[in-house]
C-alpha cells in the first residue's frame, strides 16, 4: 500500500502514464521493425552465420535502448523542469522540496526506462530463435523466418494494445499493424529483386 | 497553554491534487481535524482555497509545511480561534 504522505508523490508520477504508453508504443514498434527489417535482410541474404546476425541485431538492440533512454530523459527533463517554472512563476513560490519537484525529477527516469526498455525487450525476444539455434535447439524451418514470425507477432501485440486504448475491435487494429509490417519486408523483398 | 481551535488560511494551489484529496491530506494530520474547503477562483494553472481547519489543538507548522509540501502556498491566516484555558 503505497504510504499515505506519499500519495501525491505517486499521483503526479502516474499522471506520466500517458506519456509512457504513447513511448512504449511508438519506440516498440521502432525495435520490432528495425528488428524485422534486419531478420528479413539476413534471410534474403541466405546468411548462415549466426553469430554475426545475433551480434548486429544485439548492437541494434543496444542502440536503441541507449537512444530509447537518453532521447526520453533529456527531452522529458527539460519539459518537466519548463512546466515546473511555470507554475511557481504562477505560485511565486520554489517548488524544488514540493511533491512536484520530487515528480519533476523522477517522471523523465520513469519514461525514460519505459522509452528504452520496450524495444530491448523486443530486439531481444526477436533475437531469441536465433541465440536458440545457436545453442542446438531445431527449428522446423530457417531461425530467421522463426524470428520474423515472432517480430509479426510482436507487432500484432501491439496493435492489439492500442487497439484496447482506443477500443477498436483487438483483431482489426492487430491486424492493421501486422499489414504495416508486412508492407515493410515487401519493400525489402523488392529491393533484393 | 493555549489551544487553537481554528484557523482559516487563503492558499494559492496548483490544480493538483484536487480540492478533495488536498483536504483529505490536511486532515490526516490528526485524526480530531475537521478541514472545510472552498474554492474562490479558479486561474489556468492555480486555484484560491479558502481552508477552515476545525481540531481540538492545531499544531500550525506541519500544517503549513504539509501545505508547502503540496505545492501550494499560505497567502493569509485570515481568521484564527484560540482557546486560552487547559486542555482537558
Amino acid at each position: 500500500m503505497i504510504p499515505k504522505k506519499r500519495k501525491q508523490f505517486f499521483s503526479l508520477l502516474y499522471r506520466g502514464r500517458k506519456i509512457a504508453r504513447r513511448y512504449l508504443v511508438t519506440n516498440g514498434f521502432d525495435g520490432t521493425l528495425t528488428m524485422l527489417g534486419m531478420m528479413t535482410g539476413f534471410y534474403v541474404s541466405g546468411t548462415k552465420e549466426f553469430g554475426v546476425a545475433i551480434n548486429a541485431c544485439l548492437g541494434a538492440a543496444i542502440a536503441l535502448f541507449v537512444s530509447g533512454f537518453f532521447s526520453a530523459y533529456l527531452s522529458e527533463k527539460a519539459e518537466r523542469k519548463q512546466e515546473l517554472r511555470e507554475l511557481e512563476q504562477a505560485l511565486l513560490v520554489d517548488l524544488e522540496k514540493s511533491h512536484y519537484g520530487e515528480a519533476s525529477r523522477y517522471l523523465p527516469f520513469f519514461i525514460a526506462s519505459v522509452n528504452g526498455l520496450t524495444p530491448l525487450f523486443f530486439s531481444l525476444l526477436i533475437i531469441s530463435p536465433l541465440y536458440l539455434s545457436k545453442y542446438g535447439i531445431e527449428w522446423p524451418c530457417s531461425p530467421f523466418l522463426v524470428a520474423i514470425i515472432t517480430a509479426l507477432f510482436c507487432v500484432f501485440l501491439l496493435g492489439v494494445y492500442l487497439g484496447k486504448i482506443s477500443r477498436q475491435f483487438w483483431l482489426w487494429a492487430g491486424l492493421r499493424t501486422v499489414f504495416i509490417a508486412m508492407a515493410l519486408v515487401a519493400i525489402i523483398l523488392l529491393f533484393d529483386m | 497553554m493555549a489551544t487553537t481551535r481554528k484557523i482559516v488560511l487563503d492558499v494559492l494551489k496548483p490544480h493538483m491534487p484536487n480540492g478533495v484529496d488536498f483536504a483529505t491530506a490536511l486532515a490526516e494530520l490528526s485524526p480530531d481535524y475537521q478541514v472545510r474547503l472552498s474554492v474562490v477562483e479558479v486561474d489556468e494553472k492555480t486555484e484560491t482555497v479558502i481552508v477552515v481547519l476545525e481540531g481540538k489543538n492545531i499544531v500550525f507548522d506541519p500544517v503549513i509545511e504539509l501545505i508547502k509540501k503540496m505545492g501550494a502556498s499560505v497567502h493569509s491566516i485570515d481568521e484564527v480561534e484560540v482557546d486560552g484555558s487547559e486542555m482537558e
